[in-house]
């Protein structure tokens, strides 16, 4: 059984920056707000964080960087959509577009170079204990910033009254607006969050996951953790086990070699995208609990009479 | 302060100015971006979009380039303005080249006439099989067609790299992951001579054609115009949402899979790993230059196409990176989407209460 530790590793490395990712597009759900540029924000973060942190040596101005960096693409996203109005879809498409572009410019110079990978958070003797240790209190900070950032949002949304504004804006615009909440101001605050959120997916990729830039590293998991969000039905606590489950799933095809499966390489990378679909179409067709959990505005513009 | 005022009605000048004034502001950031890059802004530019096109072999490849996105977008623009958002034309386009590919690879010493045209076929089929996926996920399951259309992509292209680095490896290939060269009866004629400009690029211009008699005398045309307007008015009088899904994703994925094998039995010749750079997702950015028209379009994928062939002659000229083509597609399209604010409303300057005393 000495695979199991290695392997739950993995799968923890594989689900994190799926859960950052989807924790922060599903605050910005909340608010009525569809931000499909997910993955050009998380490339963004990506090299952001990768660039910071081979220039300076420091893995927390990296990490910052990438939050800077996200936060900065989702503030476009948001002029765009909040402030002119465009159609939410096509802007996030756009913003994925520029994302690929501008992260494999900035990125062309970063090929190539090593990092160190975010070191281990450790405890001294906790941390030895066989199988918990390593698993439970050997992971980098992002990897706990993660489970902690979904425990403060399911707290923020069910608890604080800041949560229940925000979606009473996510699930009515006009009445919150006519209730005197602004909500133009809350939903760019809601996107930013979840850019910040997307940055720092992408940091943990390019610092922990693979310490190393390439092109589109992301390859398609900011689509996934949109999916991951309807799964989820908008719930917190169902993302984490979403983002597991996909984690899981992703690195089935590094050690399906190992276990003696010989299906082609191809066919196991599939099964992520593949996986995703089957979920949107389970979760999707029950119409009824769409409608109860999806915030009602969600992708709708919002323009105050005057 | 600045605010927005809505227009009675669309402004109509702003329709046809917005993208072009989207392009100079493109061009003017692309400048700057230059400069920062270390590079003089105007060579750079003209190096990007003035260089390529001044011999009559550029304007060829203008045309080469231009074919694919055309027919992509003109399929892909028809469900944009039905709010069906197929963003996988670049897995259908693969699965056109995978089905029509294979039938030339099938017949690889047949000297038949008829090969042609039944690839033509089955790459449209090909195509539309992969968008009446996400069509029946939608309607049935109603699950999103952006995720299910764009997970597909990926599909797609790793089954299209199973099969060149497998079964349709060619043998006397010395191990490369490409198939076979496609026989001669299985490629594309050119239609102008000492160029690469085929077949498909005549069939863009019809496509065109087609699809503006479509959308302008059609009764499908119609609905489609008045789902993207006035979507409730439309439910009113009972179009079938699930109708409009359905049409929409096969006819862009039909068209996606047509473009698809033109690339594969006319500039490629064989099947490889990879057969687009990212026609599939340009296309979108086409489609919305070209104001969702088809004859708009025309230009649209023109222009896009420029994109393609200045980032390959800044790499060699520039020492530029390739990606810098993506960069400039992306903030043409945010220009696009923010300039078109301007057919909607009026911008004015200064608050209401001034207004109020200026009265």
């Amino acid at each position: 059984m000495e695979w199991i530790v290695p392997f739950i590793l993995t799968v923890i490395t594989a689900s994190t920056p799926l859960l950052l990712a989807a924790s922060g597009e599903l605050i910005t759900e909340k608010s009525g707000v569809l931000n499909l540029g997910v993955e050009g924000m998380m490339l963004v973060g990506a090299i952001a964080g990768f660039a910071v942190t081979a220039s300076s040596g420091s893995a927390s101005l990296g990490i910052l960087a990438a939050v800077a960096a996200g936060t900065l693409m989702s503030l476009i996203f948001a002029f765009l959509t909040l402030t002119l109005m465009a159609n939410q879809v096509a802007t996030g498409l756009a913003l994925t577009i520029f994302g690929v572009g501008f992260s494999a410019l900035v990125g062309s110079g970063f090929v190539g170079f090593a990092i160190d990978p975010l070191p281990a958070l450790s405890i001294p003797g906790i941390s030895a204990i066989p199988i918990i240790g390593p698993i439970l209190f050997g992971q980098d900070f992002l990897v706990y910033l993660s489970i902690a950032a979904v425990i403060g949002i399911a707290w923020f949304l069910s608890k604080s009254r800041a949560g229940l504004i925000l979606k009473a804006v996510g699930d009515s615009h006009h009445s919150a607006h006519a209730i005197g909440y602004s909500v133009i101001k809350i939903r760019y605050l809601a996107t930013m969050f979840g850019g910040a959120m997307a940055g720092l997916g992408g940091a943990y990729l390019s610092l922990s996951y693979t310490p190393m830039w390439a092109e589109n590293m992301t390859a398609g998991r900011g689509w996934i953790a949109l999916a991951l969000v309807v799964f989820a039905t908008w719930r917190p606590g169902r993302l984490v086990a979403g983002a597991y489950m996909f984690g899981l799933i992703s690195v089935m095809q590094l050690h399906a070699q190992g276990a003696g499966i010989h299906v082609p390489s191809q066919f196991m990378s599939m099964l992520p995208y593949l996986a995703t679909v089957i979920v949107l179409v389970i979760i999707s067709s029950d119409r009824a609990k769409i409608r109860l959990n999806a915030p009602a505005c969600i992708g709708q513009a919002f323009r105050a009479a005057q | 302060m600045v605010r927005l005022e809505p227009r009675r009605q669309h402004s109509q000048a702003m329709v046809y100015l917005s993208p072009v004034l989207a392009i100079l502001m493109t061009l003017v950031v692309g400048g700057i971006i230059f400069a920062f890059m270390g590079k003089n802004p105007f060579d750079a530019l003209y190096t990007f979009f003035i260089l390529p096109i001044n011999n009559s072999y550029g304007i060829s490849e203008l045309f080469v380039k231009a074919t694919p996105l055309v027919i992509i977008a003109v399929g892909l623009a028809m469900g944009f303005r039905a709010n069906v958002w197929n963003i996988g034309a670049e897995g259908q386009l693969t699965m056109g080249a995978i089905f029509g590919g294979g039938l030339a690879l099938y017949f690889h010493d047949s000297e038949s006439v008829l090969l042609l045209p039944a690839m033509f076929v089955l790459g449209a089929l090909g195509g539309a099989f992969w968008g009446a996926i996400p069509a029946l996920l939608r309607t049935r399951f109603n699950a999103n067609e952006i995720l299910t259309s764009l997970m597909l992509t990926y599909v797609a292209t790793l089954f299209l790299s199973f099969l060149v680095h497998g079964p349709w490896r060619n043998p006397e290939g010395f191990n490369f992951p490409e198939s076979r060269p496609f026989p001669d009866a299985g490629l594309l004629p050119i239609i102008f001579e000492g160029s690469r400009v085929h077949l498909g690029t005549a069939v863009a211009v019809f496509v065109v054609i087609a699809g503006w008699l479509l959308l302008s005398k059609s009764v499908i045309g119609f609905q489609l115009r008045v789902v993207g307007k006035a979507p409730q008015a439309a439910r009113h009088v009972g179009f079938r949402q699930k109708r409009m899904v359905w049409f929409t994703l096969l006819l862009g994925g039909a068209l996606a899979g047509l473009a698809g094998l033109f690339e594969v039995s006319g500039p490629i010749g064989q099947l490889q790993p990879s057969i687009s750079p990212g026609y599939g997702f340009t296309a979108i950015i086409v489609a919305f230059l070209g104001r969702l028209h088809p004859v708009g379009i025309l230009f649209g994928g023109l222009i896009m196409a420029l994109t393609y062939l200045g980032g390959e002659l800044a790499q060699i000229t520039l020492g530029l990176p390739n990606a810098v083509t993506g960069l400039f597609q992306g903030i043409l399209l945010f220009f696009l989407l923010a300039s078109d604010v301007l057919t909607k409303y009026r911008i004015r300057f200064g608050s209401i209460a001034a207004k109020g005393r200026t009265a």
